[in-house]
Formats: C-alpha cells, structure tokens, sequence
C-alpha cells in the first residue's frame, strides 16, 4: 500500500463499522506515549538528535519486526503536503500535534490503517490502535504487545516510581490514553448530555469533541477518555472507560427507544428532513452537514431509513472534513466553494447508495 | 433547580471544585457558565487539565521549603537539558526524562494533584524491566540477610547470600 491510498481512500477500518455496539461507538482507541530512555524529549532535540530517534525507531518497522501485524508504511511528515497531513488528521491516523508542530516527525502505518505509529510527536513514541465499534480491550491488547515489541530493541525512559516518563506530566506512568467516540444523538434530543457529561467527568473521565483536545462535539459525537494515567493500572484505567461507556451505551439505547415511543412522528420528520436536505441541497457547511448526518445516522440505527448504509455516514463525516474535500476535488477551494463541494459530493454519495439498494 | 446567577434559567451543569481540600459546588446555566468563562465539556472553550496545568506547576506548598532550608523551585535547573523549573511551569512540559529525577522533590503535590496519585503501578517493561523486579528481590533478602547477621543466624545468612549472588550474576546477564 502507498502513501497514495491513505491520503486518497476515505475509508479506513475503523469506519466500515464492523465491530460491536456500533449503534452508539463508532470507534475505540489506545494511545500509548514512551519516550527512549537517554534522549531529549522531542521539544527540546535538536535535528540530529530528532533524526536519531526517528531512525531509531522507524528501523523497527523497517527491519520487519512488526510484519505479524500486517504491512507498515513509513512516512516521514516531510514528504507530505500541508493538505495531505490534513487528511490523515480528519481520518484519525496522525494527530495535530504531529501534523503541524513535529520536527523529524514520522508515522508507521498498518496497511488497514488500525495501527498508527508516531514518531516525535510531544513524545518519541506514540503507539495507537483505532477499532470500530466496541472495542476498548481488543485495542489495548493491540497496542501493548506493538510497545513490547519496540521495548525489545529500544530502552524505554522507565521509573520505578514515576513509570514511563513523559514530556507532559499529565500522562506520565501508564503513558496510556484510552478513548471511545460515541455517537449520542438520543441524549442530546432528550436533554439528559450535560448531565451525563458532568457525571463523566466526576469519574475521573474527560469527554471532547470529534478531533480532540478543544474541538467541538459536532454532529453529536463525543469522544470519552480517561484523564488520569498515574497511580492506575492500565487494566483498572480501561476497566473504568468500559463500564462507564458500557452504561452510556444502555442510557443512549434507553432514549432512543423513548424517542421513538413518545414522538415517533416527530422524530421521522427530523431524520427525513435532514435526509431530504442532504439529498438535494446546494450548499453545506460543516456544522450542518454534521448533524445532518448525525439525524440520518440515527434514523438508520432505528431502522427510519433502510437504503443507506451505517458505513456510508461514518465516511461522509470524514470526506466532508475540508481537507478531504480540496484533495477529493484537487483544488484549494475558499469556504464557500466547499460547502457547495460538500453538499454536491454527499448529494453524489446518497444518490450512489440508493441505486445500489444500501443494505 | 435554578440557575445560581441567573435565577432564571434552569441549572444545567454541575461543577464541584475542590481547591485545597475545600469544597466548592456551583450550579449554573449554559449561557452563564459561557460568561463565567467555566467550560463546558466537550466545546472550544472547553475545560481542560493542559489549560489548569501551568497554574497548578506553581503551587508552592508555603512553609516548608524554608523550614527544610531546600532550594526554592524556580532555581532548580535539569544538569541533562537544561530546562528550569521554571520554564517547566510555564510550558507544562519536561525537557527530558531526567527532569524527573531532578525536580523530584516538587512533583509529588502536581502529581497528586492531576493524577490523584505519585507511584507507577502499571506495566513493567518486559526487558529492561527483568533487572527492577530482580532488584528488588536483592533489596529484599539484603534486609532479611542483616536481620539474620544481627540475630547471629550464620547459616540462615549464608543461604541467603548465596541467593544473592546469584540474583547479582543473573541482573548481569540480562
């Protein structure tokens, strides 16, 4: 596989839905930090330095030590666009971080793309794995035999005490982020989200937008992750995001249900109108476009609306994402022409689906 | 129940803040806490621990530097890349991973107070890890080996010592 396909195919495992509770989880993630033990932490290396580490570690992938896990492609984020890095962020493989502020900066990438391997990130190394669905075990289990794997040629920056150290204190000892995205339209229309939020939070859990760190929960996608990483083992810390995504997922089910009990009629209007809408309107900003495909997405999860497949959605979340839509098109486009490129491409994409009959 | 600053609206978040060991609760609407400037999960402005973090490097437990007669935390330098404790707390970030042992007397109240906690429980790296968890059956049968020697049990301490050694040769052969 190229760099070619990760930039250009909208699709990557983790969106094709293939996993369990995808009603409510769209995804789970494992994000691992480690840093290499007698080195300085990215922010302060120099080029050399940073090039060392990045040969360092790119070697592993380089010398087939990870091939159990299906083929990897290095990138170095110098052989990228700016537009392209920006793809690879809307599709979850890279983050911001790494796009924009890295020095030396590289990814490992499995060829179904569930395994991003980032190098000079804040830390050296980052390991994430990015199911669909329900998956929070299986991407730990993933994840931690890739950092065993590294762990045999690399000496890690380990503490007894501390544990792994990090660049940013907030994820020192476990280095372990451990995320569900969740799709919750039911509790935002029925007004229990802050509730709940707050809940989260008082678990020691914090809850963010799609893309992360300060981004907006648009299209009624929030993303759930534990926010301690010391004095937890990393069992005990996915344990927790479990049993409380678990309980969120039955909340989620529960208010669906009473939506479609008590304002059956009301609820179809609003799928089939955003249905409508994104069939046949001309312009589309990224606000609306999200929920519009967020009430769409719940009127096929509720059986509303049968010719559009769940996997068609998840994908248009991420190739309605500006950067997808100028590399879709190959033309930098102003605000404007993207929201008319948007609302012709998800125009073209329903219209595809219903001549193939969806699912 | 009803917004605490408004009196109007009803009080859709719930902070609790906890501010040296005391209490605070608020109970407020959206578009108040949206003024107040106390965020709201999962939007741009949005409460974040980075964002609570700089603020929480400078807590300086008072009294009890002087009373120890330690150096205070804003001159204390990592001798490995250079970063001050005082850039740390501004930047919220470690220069490398000997920052932590040389700011380690300060890291104990940040710790606890992000994590809850100060000591790793989590995973051991297999490799390298082999010779911690061999150290520390060293230190362990060391302290057993003097109590043996204080008590003047000679043969008990000479089967411990050979336990050891071979400990020793192992952790070199790792």
């Amino acid at each position: 596989m190229s760099k070619r396909s990760y930039v250009e195919e909208a699709l990557s495992d983790w969106m094709k839905g293939n996993g369990p509770d995808t009603d409510v989880v769209i995804s789970s993630r494992i994000r691992i930090a480690r840093n290499l033990s007698g080195h300085p932490f990215p922010m302060l290396a120099t080029s050399q330095q940073a090039q060392e580490v990045m040969k360092q570690l790119t070697d592993v992938a380089a010398n087939g030590r990870l091939d159990s896990y299906g083929p990897f492609e290095t990138i170095e984020l110098s052989q990228l666009s700016e537009l392209e890095r920006r793809v690879l962020v809307e599709k979850h493989l890279i983050s911001p971080n790494l796009a924009n502020e890295s020095r030396c900066g590289a990814v490992m990438l499995s060829d179904n793309e569930s395994i991003s391997i980032m190098v000079n990130e804040e830390d050296h190394l980052r390991i994430q794995c990015l199911y669909p669905g329900f998956q929070i075990k299986e991407a730990w289990t993933v994840a931690s035999r890739i950092d065993d794997i590294f762990e045999e040629v690399t000496d890690y920056a380990f503490d007894e005490r501390r544990g792994y150290l990090t660049s940013c204190p907030t994820n020192v000892g476990t280095g372990i982020r451990s995320s569900v995205m969740m799709h919750l339209p039911g509790l935002v229309l029925t007004q229990q989200i802050n509730r709940i939020l707050s809940a989260i939070q008082q678990v020691g859990l914090a809850v963010r937008g799609i893309y992360g760190e300060g981004s907006e929960a648009l299209g009624n996608l929030f993303q759930i992750s534990n926010q301690i990483t010391l004095g937890q083992s990393e069992g005990e810390i996915i344990e927790n995001l479990h049993s409380v995504a678990r309980q969120i997922i039955e909340h989620e089910r529960a208010a669906r249900q009473r939506l479609l009990e008590e304002s059956r009629v009301r609820l179809e209007d609003r799928v089939l109108r955003s249905y409508g809408t994104l069939s046949h309107a001309m312009i589309m900003d990224s606000k609306e476009a999200a929920q519009r495909l967020s009430d769409v997405r719940l009127g096929i999860d509720l059986g509303l609306v049968r010719e559009v497949s769940p996997q068609v959605m998840n994908e248009m979340m991420v190739l309605t994402q500006p950067g997808f839509l100028q590399q879709v098109f190959r033309e930098k486009m102003t605000p404007e022409q993207r929201d008319i490129r948007r609302a012709e491409l998800i125009r073209k994409q329903l219209q595809s689906e219903t001549d193939h009959g969806g699912v | 129940m009803l917004c605490q600053e408004c009196d109007k609206k009803p009080a859709t978040l719930h902070f609790t803040k906890i501010v040296n060991g005391e209490k605070t609760e608020f109970h407020i609407c959206e578009s108040c806490a949206r003024e107040r400037g106390e965020g709201i999960p999962g939007t741009a402005n949005g409460f974040s621990i980075h964002s609570l973090l700089s603020g929480l490097l400078d807590f300086e437990p008072v009294g009890n530097m002087n009373a120890l007669g330690a150096k205070p935390a804003q001159q204390l330098r990592c001798d490995n890349c250079g970063l001050t404790y005082t850039q740390f707390s501004k930047m919220g970030r470690f220069g490398c991973s000997n920052c932590y042992t040389q700011f380690g007397s300060k890291l104990d109240p940040i710790l606890k107070r992000v994590h809850g906690n100060t000591t790793h429980v989590g995973k051991i790296p297999k490799r390298t890890g082999v010779q911690i968890l061999l150290r520390r059956e060293i230190d362990e049968l060391k302290r057993d080996l003097n109590m043996q020697i204080e008590q003047q049990e000679f043969e008990a301490a000479a089967g411990l010592r050979d336990r050891i050694r071979e400990l020793e040769r192992k952790i070199a052969d790792v």
